[in-house]
């Protein structure tokens, strides 16, 4: 590969696909980029696809704002292996030299960013709400904002010295901006390496885990408040009488009430319903992030305290075992007169 | 044949206390003093998977952490596991270390042990909640890396088959030993230590090990090895303006369905 010195500077998109579709997350990734190159000046958008021979992504990405498209257009050669991509990106990353790079944080993209980060030596900031170019000590720096800890808080972090400046988005944060017809360069890469450390066996899809949450009307969402009140059954119970799916938080997935895809926040999904109840959930800002576009937040904790009253429309204060039960029955009556 | 497992933990403060922790605000560090410290919930299932593996196989498990000396309580939880050996990168060098930062340290603890076949970490905190470490750690290692490892079968005494979750299902993958693997908390249910555990607990002994013990590269780990850095603590704003009822259960639940009726969520 030759060593090209690129005269704009580079903010890279790793792009992924799934069934002749690019991802939502992807997408909304490539319109955050542009506004990141509009904030540099003299900058252009470059996506990274693989695993496609796709004209129609191609173009997708590049009406989306992508200026350049590296394409591994094997098809052999795809997201799940992790290693392989890896592989490549830190090739390109060396040939090219990209300023930024941003990455969706879905299970197998957070994979890959964090071996090329430990690759190329560099930074990488996880699950970020959002993004943007600020001069610190002259130098134009990319600043990453994650939800952070204790009370109402975010963090800000930068990379000062290594290069690229790494960040994973989760699915849900950034839209993907409206399509225009625009034209842009498309070039070749194949991956060098081919000697994988692990071997595909299968990929399964799970069809029935795929009901999308973001589309969900009613979310009943538990938090570890209701180990030492009742129990997790009680969530289920007040989702089936609300018609809503249940899910939770990072707790909750570790105490085994949720499956990994059913857990709300920074570190896992994104919900907007109509309605959210929580129950036992204190509310910290790695939970919050996940649900911050619900039209209405019903909060249920023991804890006057607790920060999600802060971010709820509607509270109660109690204990869980006192409150539950009733509150189960009230809705019950109601919905069975509807 | 025998093997030798590493596992790798983290202290985090116990989820009752998470919404509780403060921030150092010149460091932008997490003061966690103040709430009580467990084992990471999924380095449990890291623990619980290295016991029935050795159970199997007989071998050993090793337990490191790295964390300031308050993380020594997360080893004597794991010893009275019945966990055989371990291991504390407690040094002021290590502080403030990033995920690439802790990687570079855990990785170089490993490579310092006489023989390792298998590595397994929990694959996210519940606290900063990267997922990172486990893959940045094989990245320094060398070694395969399987991330949100739902199940794992041994077909044969080196050969792993494995059940990898990713967002539409999972991925069945197969790899050789050694690997580094990241399980998810579905791969099995952590045991409690018992009695007889927690008094073996009690003769093993921990071993502190600091910068020099690892020959590390001062500029590799800590801060100084951390690429990223705290530039700003700013007010999160997510606030509603709510009602929030307390009261009789009765009363209060009352109210709140008002609310919700009113609002045409109901």
């Amino acid at each position: 590969m030759n060593l090209d010195v690129e005269d704009k500077i580079q903010v890279w998109v790793w792009v992924e696909h799934h069934l002749e579709k690019l991802t939502r997350v992807s997408l909304g990734l490539i319109g955050k980029a542009r506004e990141l190159c509009q904030q540099l000046g003299n900058a252009e958008v470059t996506s990274v696809l693989v695993g496609t021979d796709s004209p129609k992504l191609v173009t997708e990405l590049i009406d989306h704002g992508s200026d350049k498209v590296y394409l591994a257009s094997n098809l052999s050669f795809t997201t799940f292996q992790t290693d392989l991509c890896a592989h490549l990106m830190t090739r390109l990353i060396q040939s090219h030299r990209p300023e930024i790079i941003l990455w969706g944080a879905t299970s197998l993209g957070q994979e890959t960013a964090a071996r090329v980060a430990a690759q190329v030596g560099t930074g990488l900031t996880a699950h970020c709400i959002d993004l943007y170019i600020e001069k610190i000590n002259e130098k134009p720096q990319l600043v990453t904002v994650v939800a952070g800890w204790g009370g109402n808080l975010t963090l800000k972090i930068v990379c000062p010295e290594k290069r690229p400046q790494m960040a994973t988005v989760k699915p849900g944060i950034f839209s993907p901006p409206e399509p225009v017809k625009r034209s842009g360069e498309v070039i070749p890469v194949e991956p060098e390496d081919t000697a994988t450390s692990f071997e595909i066996i299968e990929v399964v899809e799970e069809l029935e885990e795929t009901f999308p949450l973001e589309q969900a009307e009613v979310v009943v969402a538990a938090g570890w408040g209701l180990s030492t009140s009742g129990g997790f059954q009680a969530a289920e119970e007040l989702a089936e009488v609300l018609g809503g799916i249940v899910v939770g938080t990072r707790p909750a997935l570790d105490a085994g009430w949720i499956p990994a895809e059913r857990m709300i926040g920074q570190s896992g999904k994104t919900v907007a319903p109509q309605l959210l109840v929580t129950l036992g959930v204190s509310g910290a800002p790695q939970f919050a992030t996940g649900v911050l576009n619900s039209k209405v937040i019903f909060a249920v904790d023991k804890n006057p305290q607790a920060p999600i009253f802060k971010i709820a429309d509607i509270g109660i204060v109690g204990d869980l075992q006192d409150v539950l039960p009733l509150l189960i029955n009230k809705l019950r009556a109601i919905k069975e007169k509807t | 044949m025998p093997c030798d497992i590493v596992v790798c933990i983290k202290q985090v403060p116990h989820p009752d206390y998470l919404s509780k922790i403060s921030l150092d605000p010149i460091r932008g560090t997490m003061e966690r003093e103040r709430a009580p410290a467990i084992i990471n919930l999924v380095g449990r299932n890291a623990l619980e998977e290295a016991l029935r593996i050795r159970e199997r196989f007989s071998g050993s498990v090793t337990v490191i952490t790295m964390g300031p000396p308050q993380a020594r309580k997360a080893l004597e939880e794991a010893l009275a596991m019945d966990v055989d050996a371990a291991i504390h990168l407690c040094d002021e060098a290590f502080a403030r270390a990033d995920t690439l930062a802790t990687a570079q340290a855990l990785a170089y603890a490993i490579s310092k042990l006489e023989h390792s076949d298998l590595i397994l970490c929990g694959d996210a905190t519940i606290d900063s909640g990267t997922g990172q470490v486990p893959i940045q750690l094989a990245e320094f290692l060398k070694l395969p890396c399987i991330f949100d490892a739902d199940e794992l079968v041994f077909e044969d005494e080196r050969g792993l088959l494995i059940k990898r979750r990713w967002e539409q299902g999972y991925i069945k993958v197969r790899t050789k030993l050694p690997a580094v693997i990241a399980v998810t908390a579905k791969i099995n249910q952590p045991r409690l230590p018992n009695v007889s555990g927690i008094m073996a607990a009690i003769r093993k002994e921990i071993k502190k090990w600091g910068a020099a013990d690892i020959g590390a590269d001062l500029s590799r780990v800590g801060l100084e090895g951390s690429p990223t850095r705290f530039f700003q603590i700013s007010e999160f704003h997510a606030e509603r303006q709510g009602e929030v009822f307390q009261g009789s259960p009765e009363e209060v639940i009352n109210m709140a369905i008002d609310r919700l009726v009113k609002l045409e969520v109901l």
